[in-house]
C-alpha cells in the first residue's frame, strides 16, 4: 500500500529523516515511535506532500505523492490543531470535510453519529467555535474529520496527547476497528509506547531519522521498546 | 531590563520569515519614508515663503497658528489608518521575574519613536528656523517649537486610545470618526471654535512659556490612560479566556449555485463575518462607496477626468484590493489542512476570485448614484469596474502566491489593534496608479471616450483570457505550495 524507497530529508546539510525501504501493507495498523526529532512528524509531512523530499519518493497505492495528487481521495489525516478551522463550528467543519470528500450532509451525520461516545457530548450541537473549545476536544473533532468520506489511509500525529483517559481508551478501540475490520491503514505516531503497542500490529522505532528497529506487535513488544529507550538514556548519560 | 527588550525586538524583526522574504518590499517603504522627509522638509523652509506671499496682510506666525487644528486632525486619521501600536509578545514575559509596569512602559516608549512622531518635526524645526531669521523673538518660536513637539506626542498617545476603543467596537473606525467628527463640528457649528482655540492657546503659550505645562499634563495624562489600557490587558486571563459567543450560522445555501466551487464560497464569507479583522474590513466597503464623495462635490476635480478612473478603480476595487492582497493567507491558519484534502487548487482560486467579481459588482451598483455628478463619472466608473474584474483580480491572484505572511484570525486583540500598517496601501498603488495612469495619458492624447474604451478593452481582453489566466495563476501556486506551507507554520 505504502511503500518508501530511499527516502531522506535535510535541512542545510543536516538529514533529519533517512529511510532506505519501508514497506507498510493494506490494512496494517503502523506505530511509529521516536523521541523528540527522530523525525516522525517529518515522515508524516512528507507522506502527506507537505514538504519536498531530498532524495526518494512515497508510493501510496501506486500513486508518487510528490508527483500526482492522486493520493488525496482515499488518504485523510490529523497532524495538528493547524488542520482545523478556528472560526467553523465543528458540524460545519465535518460538513466542509465532507463536502471536499464527496459526502453529502447525511453521510457526515451518519458518520458522526456513531462517535457519540467519543465525543462525550462535548462537540456536537453545542454552537461553539472549534477556536473556543479545549485542546482534548479539538483533537477530538480533527480526529474524526479524518475519518470522514471512507479513507483507506488514515494519518495520526500524536493522537493520544491531551486526551482524557477515557477517550484515550475509546480512541484505541475505535482505531483498532478500523484497521480489522473495515481494511484502513491506519498510521499513528506517539510518545506513549503502552498505547502503541495496545493499537498497533507493527511498531518501527525511528532514532535520528533512521529506522532502528521493526518489531511485529506481540506481548513482549513493550518491554523490548521500554528495554530500547531506557537504554538511550543509559548511553546519553554516560556520554 | 530595556536592553533585553531591545535585543528581542531586534531579533524578531530581523529572524521573522516576512523581512527576509519581502527586502523589495521594505526598501519601497524606506524610499517613501525619504519622501515624506523631503516634502516635510520642503513644507517647513517654504511654509514662511507660502504663508507670507498668501496672507501679506497677516502675521504669518499667526496664521500658521490659525491651521494647526486642521494638521492635528489629519494627522490624527493618518495614524488611525497607519500607525500600529507596537506589538509585543508579552506571553513568554509575564512568569518571569519582570514587572508589568516596566513592559508597559517599553512599549508606550518604543511607540513614541515612531516614524511617524519624527515626521512632524522635518517640518517643524526649519519652520522654526525661518521664523527666528525672519525675526520673531527667538524664546517664544523655542516655547512654541517645544509645545508643537509635545502635541506630535500627545496625539501619538491619543490614537492608541482611538485605536484600543475601536478594538472594542464592531465597526473598528466608527470611534475615530466620532473623534474626528465631534471636534470638527464643534468647530464647524460654532459651538466651540476649535480652531481658533487652538491657534490662540498656542500663541499665548509662545509668549507665556510657563503654560507650555498645561499641554504637557494634557501628555501626561494621556500617557497614564494608555498605560491603564494596556496594563489591565497585561494579564494571561485577558488573552486565554475566550469569549465564546454563540454561533448565529446564516443560510448561505444561495451558494450552491456556483456549484463545485460552493463549499469554498460558504468557507470565505463565514471567514469574512466571523473574524474580526476581516468583519473590519467588509465594514470599510461603506468608506469605498463613499469615496467619492471626497471628490465629485467639488468642481475643481470634476474636471480632471483622470481622477474620475482613479475614484472609480479604488471605489469598487476595494474589497478587492482589500481581501486580494491576503489571498491565500486568510487560509494561512489551516492551509496544511487544505493541502492535504482532496481539493482541486483551481476550484479554491475560483472561490476568491467569484468573491471578488461579485463584489466589485455591488460596489459598481451602490456607486450608480454618482451619476449625479455626470454621465461621464458614471461611464469611467464601469470601465473601471470592468477593468477591475479582468485585470486587477488577476493581478492580486497572482500577487498571492507570493504571499508569504502568516495572518492570526484567531489572535485575541490584546495588542494587535488592527494587524495592518502601512504595507498594506502600499500594494494597492500599483493596481489603482496604472490604471490611473493609463486612462490620463489616453484621456490626453485621444479623449475621453478612447480612455474609457482602453480600460473595457483590457477588462474584456482579461475575461475572455480568464480561464488561461487562472491556470498560469493556479501553477504559480503549486510551484510555491513548499515554500507557503513553510512560512504559515511560522509564527510572525
Amino acid at each position: 500500500m505504502i511503500y518508501t524507497k530511499d527516502l531522506s530529508k535535510s535541512y542545510n546539510g543536516t538529514t533529519v529523516l533517512n529511510i532506505e525501504e519501508l514497506r507498510i501493507p493494506k490494512g496494517q495498523s503502523f506505530g511509529l515511535v521516536g523521541n523528540n526529532g527522530a523525525g516522525k512528524t517529518t515522515y508524516f509531512s512528507l507522506l502527506l506532500d507537505l514538504i519536498k523530499p531530498s532524495t526518494g519518493n512515497i508510493t501510496s497505492n501506486e500513486v508518487i505523492v510528490n508527483q500526482s495528487e492522486d493520493w488525496k481521495p482515499f488518504t485523510s489525516a490529523f497532524i495538528d490543531e493547524s488542520f482545523l478551522i478556528g472560526y467553523l463550528t465543528p458540524e460545519e467543519y465535518f460538513y466542509f470535510i465532507g463536502d471536499l470528500r464527496g459526502q453529502n450532509k447525511a453521510d457526515v451525520d451518519a458518520l458522526t453519529a456513531q462517535f457519540e461516545d467519543f465525543f462525550n457530548g462535548e462537540i456536537i450541537g453545542k454552537k461553539k467555535f472549534l477556536r473556543d473549545l479545549s485542546k482534548g476536544n479539538q483533537k477530538k473533532a480533527g480526529i474524526v474529520a479524518a475519518l470522514i468520506g471512507n479513507p483507506e489511509v488514515i494519518i495520526l500525529d500524536e493522537p493520544f496527547a491531551n486526551l482524557d483517559p477515557t477517550t484515550q481508551i475509546r480512541l484505541k478501540q475505535i482505531l483498532k476497528d478500523l484497521a480489522e475490520k473495515q481494511g484502513v491503514t491506519v498510521l499513528v505516531s506517539s510518545h506513549d509506547l503502552m498505547h502503541v503497542t495496545d493499537v498497533c500490529e507493527r511498531i518501527v522505532v525511528l532514532e535520528k531519522g533512521n529506522v532502528v528497529k521493526d518489531l511485529e506487535t506481540n506481548p513482549t513488544t513493550l518491554k523490548e521498546l521500554e528495554a530500547h529507550f531506557a537504554s538511550n538514556l543509559v548511553t546519553q548519560e554516560e556520554a | 531590563m530595556i536592553k533585553h527588550f531591545l535585543n528581542l525586538e531586534w531579533k524578531q524583526y530581523f529572524r521573522s520569515s516576512y523581512w527576509q522574504k519581502s527586502i523589495a518590499l521594505n526598501i519601497l517603504l524606506v524610499f517613501f519614508a525619504l519622501y515624506f522627509v523631503v516634502m516635510f522638509l520642503a513644507l517647513g523652509f517654504g511654509l514662511l515663503f507660502i504663508l507670507k506671499e498668501t496672507f501679506p496682510e497677516q502675521d504669518a506666525f499667526v496664521i500658521a497658528n490659525g491651521f494647526l487644528f486642521y494638521w492635528i486632525i489629519a494627522d490624527l486619521m493618518m495614524r488611525f489608518f497607519l500607525q500600529k501600536l507596537p506589538v509585543m509578545s508579552v506571553k513568554p514575559l509575564l512568569t518571569l521575574p519582570i514587572k508589568r509596569s516596566t513592559v508597559v512602559n517599553f512599549v508606550l516608549g518604543k511607540s513614541a519613536l515612531n516614524f511617524f512622531n519624527f515626521l512632524p518635526l522635518f517640518a517643524i524645526i526649519p519652520f522654526s528656523i525661518m521664523l527666528i531669521r525672519d525675526g520673531y523673538d527667538t524664546s517664544m518660536i523655542l516655547t512654541w517649537m517645544f509645545t508643537m513637539l509635545i502635541i506630535v506626542l500627545i496625539i501619538n498617545f491619543l490614537n492608541f486610545i482611538v485605536e484600543a476603543f475601536s478594538a472594542e467596537t464592531e465597526l473598528s473606525f466608527l470611534p475615530l470618526i466620532a473623534v474626528v467628527g465631534t471636534l470638527f463640528g464643534l468647530d464647524y457649528f460654532n459651538i466651540l471654535p476649535i480652531k481658533s482655540l487652538v491657534g490662540d492657546g498656542m500663541l499665548y503659550i509662545a509668549n507665556n512659556p510657563i503654560f507650555i505645562l498645561i499641554p504637557f499634563v494634557i501628555l501626561v495624562a494621556f500617557y497614564a490612560y494608555n498605560f491603564k489600557i494596556l496594563k489591565e490587558k497585561l494579564f494571561l486571563d485577558s488573552s486565554l479566556k475566550s469569549k465564546v459567543t454563540e454561533v448565529k450560522a446564516a443560510d448561505l445555501s444561495w451558494t450552491n449555485r456556483f456549484g463545485d466551487i460552493a463549499p469554498f464560497m460558504q468557507l470565505d464569507l463565514k471567514l469574512i463575518w466571523r473574524n474580526k479583522r476581516t468583519k473590519s474590513m467588509a465594514m470599510l466597503l461603506v468608506i469605498g462607496v463613499l469615496y467619492g464623495l471626497f471628490f465629485y462635490p467639488q468642481p475643481v476635480y470634476r474636471e480632471m477626468e483622470f481622477m474620475f478612473a482613479f475614484i472609480g478603480i479604488f471605489s469598487t476595487g476595494f474589497f478587492l484590493i482589500n481581501f486580494g492582497q491576503f489571498i491565500p493567507a486568510w487560509d494561512s491558519g489551516y492551509y496544511k489542512m487544505l493541502m492535504s484534502q482532496n481539493i482541486k487548487y483551481e476550484q479554491y482560486l475560483r472561490s476568491k476570485f467569484i468573491l471578488m467579481v461579485l463584489s466589485v459588482v455591488i460596489l459598481f451598483v451602490l456607486g450608480i448614484p454618482y451619476v449625479y455628478f455626470g454621465w461621464k463619472i458614471l461611464i469611467a466608473h464601469l470601465a473601471a469596474a470592468i477593468y477591475n474584474i479582468g485585470v486587477n483580480s488577476h493581478v492580486i491572484l497572482w500577487g498571492g502566491s507570493f504571499n508569504r505572511k502568516k495572518i492570526d484570525l484567531d489572535k485575541k486583540a490584546a495588542f494587535n489593534y488592527q494587524g495592518t500598517g502601512a504595507v498594506q496601501w502600499l500594494i494597492g498603488i500599483p493596481l489603482m496608479l496604472v490604471p490611473m495612469g493609463l486612462f490620463g495619458l489616453i484621456n490626453w492624447l485621444l479623449g475621453f471616450e478612447a480612455a474609457v474604451a482602453t480600460l473595457v478593452i483590457f477588462g474584456i481582453l482579461g475575461i475572455v483570457l480568464h480561464k488561461k489566466l487562472m491556470r498560469f495563476i493556479t501553477q504559480r501556486y503549486l510551484d510555491s505550495k513548499y515554500k507557503m506551507i513553510d512560512a504559515f507554520s511560522q509564527d510572525s
